[in-house]
């Protein structure tokens, strides 16, 4: 494949749908800074941004693994769990001493690899629909924090508690790491093999079998870094409570939310399309919705119709858009014409018709 | 059941055809549900007898009734997250509305089974026309009942509807001979089964099942798609408000009645045979899924299992259920039948199968390997047999 074009062109279909989300997002702040003023206060006063990025940081962890397993048109429904149950992993091995921090953190992440290895081979060997395949192990992993763990449990040190707790300026610490391994996944997608296929695969995976990739390698990749971004979500709120907690993941709802986020950043339900600044944008549309509600002291219950209806709606506002304009992945990354011309009939059509459905 | 089964003259053949359906990925939740029955009377001997089953039947009817609503979403292509929702508003509505007015009884019931196909159409007509995911319609619709229902109530159980009305979960026809007690639930449960199962039968249950196993070919040939679609989401809205009264009687008024029922429902279906991503499966196999679901339960319950531990064991049972599906499926799509290996890795297919397998729509006519790729010319989804489609 030549280097430049390709990967300009993509550059410039990437810059697109994170073009859509960043105008939401405006959007949703341009009348969200409204709202709150009207109630006379300062939506960008630093004591509210604080706020709405330390809201952020958890579901972006949580997000920005779901986005790789979407992207390879997988789901994963069981990261509420993976976060309780690292968080209770962490808070146990730690025991108020700093000295466990690093055990603590490895054996936390790598359990949740453990589980995200698990889950990528039942969806890939045993041909188990994601959804499916997630929600049993999802299960699973609840049945063993019911029977383990009857409330909260463990101590985190000082020291990792500071991750939660502070902050550059309006900017706390949680969201800066957060952001950081959006840009490693950013340039993990972009710039690795691995990333590359994940795309491919999510894009139509008998096509990328047909070109020559070994298609569970990167699914599986996609669930580990999913269940291991899941097991950092539930480590900062491990940090910022000071204890581990079974209900963590249960009280946010972050399995259906991050799915949503996900779809919200303009990445496709269907694989093969979508980016993390996309799921990133997602995650801060929900944030900024969430903060006004808040500031407005919105009743409890009416903030989960809101944010019901704010999804449906932005997701409606750009979704049948996004979907015609831009041009399938593949399109891009090869001249058009050239399979319609030159592969068996069996192949083309099967392109134009993924393209027609979405 | 088979076009195999009726073709066999000899009565072992037919045995043997029988055989082959039980243990295929159609006929397994049977399978399941009689092995699960078997082990439970085994534990507990009383439960064989007619007057307990009955009862056993009356406890999973709303579930199975969901399930039923959820099959016909399902093998059209899309997800339905909102029925836990429906049943929890439509619970809820009945409670507050009918109060001990009995007279109010048969106005509310309309109000309902309207309000139902009123959040059906509204959750079709956006996944047709506003083109958003139905994963994401209603998972917001979800989001947005719940919370209003939780905001008309505060949170907190209120209202009881009149005995009448309670009357038609927990109630029935009694003085039977046999099974003492003929519950409501049961009676409405065969009438909702046959109903589904004239209506897949019939042309417009058959276009629902076209349209999930390709959108282009039932667009090309002539299908309104949207109105299917949005039929198939007010069907499962119907069939959650239905759970609902008969929840309304047998579990009482709470704001929690029904939470979890989308994916006990999606769990259900998919444990029937039905291929999550549309276009495979039949309708009384997603019953019996939540048949053998709810017997998975009583038995653990039996088995002395402790509560904390029946997720894990769901869990377990949903992957192997679904696992075994999926690869018998697949093995049986190559033209091998199943007495061929399942497991085969999909990286190195043989040489010899590859011009079959490589295009899905090769894979899909199921038949001999001979026919190569009969209906290349026309558009496939291209997508393997288990894949989430999630909705277009």
């Amino acid at each position: 494949m030549s280097a430049a074009t390709p990967a300009a062109r993509r550059r410039r279909g990437r810059l697109d749908s994170s073009l859509i989300v960043g105008i939401a997002l405006v959007v949703v702040i341009a009348i969200g800074a409204i709202l709150v003023a009207t109630v006379g206060r300062n939506f960008f006063s630093p004591g509210n941004i604080r706020d709405i990025l330390t809201g952020m940081s958890v579901l972006g962890f949580v997000a920005i693994g779901q986005t790789l397993v979407v992207l390879c048109a997988s789901l994963d429904l069981s990261v509420l769990y993976v976060i309780s149950l690292s968080s209770l992993i962490a808070a146990d091995l730690m025991a108020g001493n700093p000295a466990n921090i690093p055990l603590a953190l490895a054996a936390s992440l790598g359990v949740a690899a453990l589980i995200g290895l698990a889950n990528g081979l039942i969806v890939t060997k045993l041909k188990v629909n994601g959804f499916i395949a997630t929600l049993g192990t999802g299960l699973i992993i609840k049945g063993f924090l019911d029977s383990n763990y009857k409330g909260t449990s463990g101590d985190v040190p000082m020291e990792f508690r500071l991750i939660g707790a502070t902050g550059l300026g309006p900017v706390p610490v949680s969201t800066i790491l957060m952001l950081a391994v959006a840009e490693l996944v950013w340039l993990f997608l972009g710039r690795t093999r691995t990333g590359h296929h994940i795309y491919a695969v999510g894009g139509n995976e008998q096509v990328a079998r047909l070109s020559g990739i070994r298609t569970a390698r990167p699914v599986i990749a996609a669930h580990v870094l999913c269940s291991m971004s899941a097991a950092l979500a539930g480590l900062l709120l491990a940090s910022r409570s000071g204890v581990g907690n079974p209900t963590f993941g249960a009280q946010g709802g972050y399995d259906l939310l991050s799915i949503a986020a996900v779809v919200l950043g303009g990445t496709l339900l269907l694989g093969g399309r979508g980016s993390v600044w996309g799921t990133i944008g997602g995650v801060a549309i929900f944030a900024v919705v969430d903060n006004v509600m808040s500031v407005m002291q919105v009743n409890p219950f009416l903030k989960d119709v809101v944010r019901g209806i704010v999804i449906v709606a932005a997701v409606a506002v750009y979704a049948s858009r996004s979907v015609e304009r831009r041009r399938p992945r593949f399109d891009a990354g090869g001249a058009p014409p050239a399979p319609a011309a030159a592969s068996p009939a069996a192949v083309d059509p099967a392109a134009t018709t993924e393209g027609a459905a979405r | 059941m088979t076009a195999a089964t009726e073709l066999r003259p000899s009565v072992g053949q037919r045995l043997a055809g029988l055989a082959r359906t039980l243990i295929s990925p159609r006929g397994a939740v049977f399978l399941l549900l009689v092995v699960l029955l078997v082990a439970i009377a085994a534990l507990n001997p009383s439960f064989a007898e007619p007057s307990q089953f009955i009862r056993f039947i009356q406890r999973v009817a709303p579930v199975a009734i969901v399930a039923i609503g959820q099959y016909f979403v399902i093998v059209g292509g899309e997800f339905d997250l909102s029925m836990g929702s429906v049943v929890t508003a439509q619970v809820v509505i009945a409670g507050n509305l009918i109060g001990q007015d009995e007279a109010k009884a048969l106005p509310v019931l309309a109000l309902m089974l309207g309000f139902g196909a009123l959040i059906g159409l509204v959750n079709g007509l956006i996944v047709s026309f506003l083109k958003v995911p139905s994963f994401i319609v209603t998972l917001g619709m979800m989001l947005a009942l719940l919370g209003a229902v939780l905001y008309w109530t505060g949170g907190a159980a209120t209202g009881n509807p009149a005995d009448g009305f309670r009357e038609i979960g927990r109630g029935g026809i009694r003085g039977i001979p046999v099974i003492d007690i003929l519950p409501w639930s049961v009676v409405i449960l065969v009438v909702v089964l046959a109903l589904a199962v004239w209506f897949a039968k019939r042309p417009f249950g058959r276009t629902i099942i076209a349209l999930g196993d390709n959108p282009t070919t039932a667009r090309f040939s002539g299908t309104r798609s949207w109105w299917v679609k949005t039929s198939t989401f007010m069907i499962s809205s119907l069939s959650a408000t239905v759970a609902g009264v008969l929840l309304v009687g047998y579990a009482g008024v709470h704001p929690s009645v029904g939470r979890g029922y989308e994916f006990t429902a999606i769990t259900a279906v998919v444990l029937g045979g039905v291929v999550l991503g549309g276009g495979r499966g039949w309708v009384v196999a997603a019953a019996a899924g939540a048949f053998a679901l709810e017997a998975l339960f009583t038995l653990l319950n039996f088995a002395g299992v402790p509560s904390t531990y029946r997720d894990a064991v769901q869990g377990a049972i949903i992957i192997l259920a679904v696992a075994y599906s999926a690869t018998t499926f697949r093995a049986r799509r190559r033209g091998r039948a199943l007495e061929a290996p399942a497991g085969q890795s999909p990286g190195t297919p043989p040489p010899q199968a590859a011009p079959e397998t490589s295009p899905a729509s090769g894979a899909k006519t199921d038949d001999s390997p001979e026919t190569p790729a009969t209906p290349a010319p026309i558009p496939s989804t291209q997508r393997a047999d288990n894949e989430t489609k999630g909705g277009s």
